[in-house]
């Protein structure tokens, strides 16, 4: 039981590390990416522009957000 | 083979070349530490898990989950994925990060080993230099969780890749062998010179790959969702200039504020 407990804890640390880590916004611009997709399925000249820059912004705000302060 | 197949097989190769690079620093510190018998099985018995894992978890995936759901829930995952790798790897290349080092790494995990023994009261069994004599060679408890670990743990991230890749585009058996592909390389390049690889270029590897994994996870999520791509599978290509066009401003301007952290060899990012 206690290896079956030590099992699972270590499968959701996993995917904890993997979909949060350091950059929780890396996970929320994902689904505010997905969201978007949706809404904007049916207009395919904004999707095509739209989505890459959503995609842009919440990289960018992720590495100045983890950029090294003196 | 169309263009976006072949910037899949490479996306999987250069992933798990990276993955692998990393195993293997861990396994050369518990092949000279503890042994090599142990070592070499404990990464043969984590690869036939991994591969395992591929089947019963990615065969399914294709076959039984709808094809656009898949792509939707596979794609958000590749994008996660795809942003963190890309995320690091222009920090790195900008200075606000220190570079992935695999000479500390095995330095750690050889000190940490070789602690090990004397501190549990027992000798470490004599590592075979003579890589023919590695079968005879004595097993090691410790020796073997420890590479079974770091090959388990670094190949984690390449079976999500093969699967997210493979199922979502209908080729898990390319994807498969991509990856098959770089682990022996990387197992044999490592056999050839005896030790951890520390000239790879690993951020630039992680940087391509991040774009790749990138821009397949953004063209997936819109071909889930019903966004039809100009180009069809050609878009990816697109994407793939689109998003490495950012992380090479996004470098250049991170430069500017990045700390003082010693000689940087000039337009590599690679220490020197």
């Amino acid at each position: 039981m206690t290896a079956i407990v030590r099992a699972l804890e270590a499968f959701a640390k996993f995917w904890k590390d993997f979909l949060i880590g350091d950059a929780p916004e890396l996970l929320v611009g994902t689904l505010v990416f997905v969201g978007a997709a949706l809404l904007l399925r049916h207009r395919g000249d904004v999707a095509v522009v739209v989505l890459p820059l959503i995609v842009i912004a919440f990289l960018a705000g992720s590495v100045f957000r983890g950029r090294a302060t003196p | 083979m169309t263009s976006s197949t072949i910037v899949l097989a490479l996306a999987v190769f250069g992933a798990s070349a990276v993955e692998m690079v990393e195993a293997l620093t861990i396994v050369t510190a518990a092949g000279v530490t503890r042994g090599w018998r142990s070592a070499i099985e404990g990464s043969l018995v984590a690869t036939v898990v991994l591969a395992a894992l591929v089947l019963v978890v990615g065969v399914p995936l294709a076959r039984l989950v709808p094809i656009d759901v898949l792509r939707v829930v596979i794609g958000a995952l590749l994008l996660v994925l795809g942003l963190d790798w890309l995320r690091k790897a222009v920090l790195r290349a900008s200075g606000h990060k220190a570079l992935h080092d695999e000479d500390a790494i095995y330095a750690k995990t050889v000190a940490e080993l070789s602690g090990t023994a004397g501190a549990a009261g027992e000798e470490a069994p004599v590592a075979m230099t003579a890589r023919g004599s590695w079968r005879r060679g004595p097993r090691d408890a410790t020796g073997f969780t420890v590479a079974f670990k770091g090959v388990f743990l670094e190949g984690m991230e390449v079976v999500l890749i093969v699967i997210t890749l493979g199922a979502s585009s209908g080729h898990l058996a390319l994807a498969s062998c991509a990856a098959a592909a770089a682990a022996v390389v990387v197992s044999f390049v490592g056999y050839l010179v005896a030790r951890q690889l520390s000239e790879v270029p690993e951020n630039w590897l992680k940087l391509a790959v991040g774009i790749m994994l990138t821009s397949f996870g953004v063209f997936w999520v819109g071909e889930g969702a019903g966004v039809h791509w100009p180009g069809s599978d050609l878009w990816i290509l697109v994407l793939v200039g689109v998003f490495a066009a950012t992380a090479a401003l996004l470098s250049l301007a991170m430069r500017r504020t990045a700390p003082s952290r010693g000689p940087v060899a000039a337009g590599t990012g690679q220490r020197s």
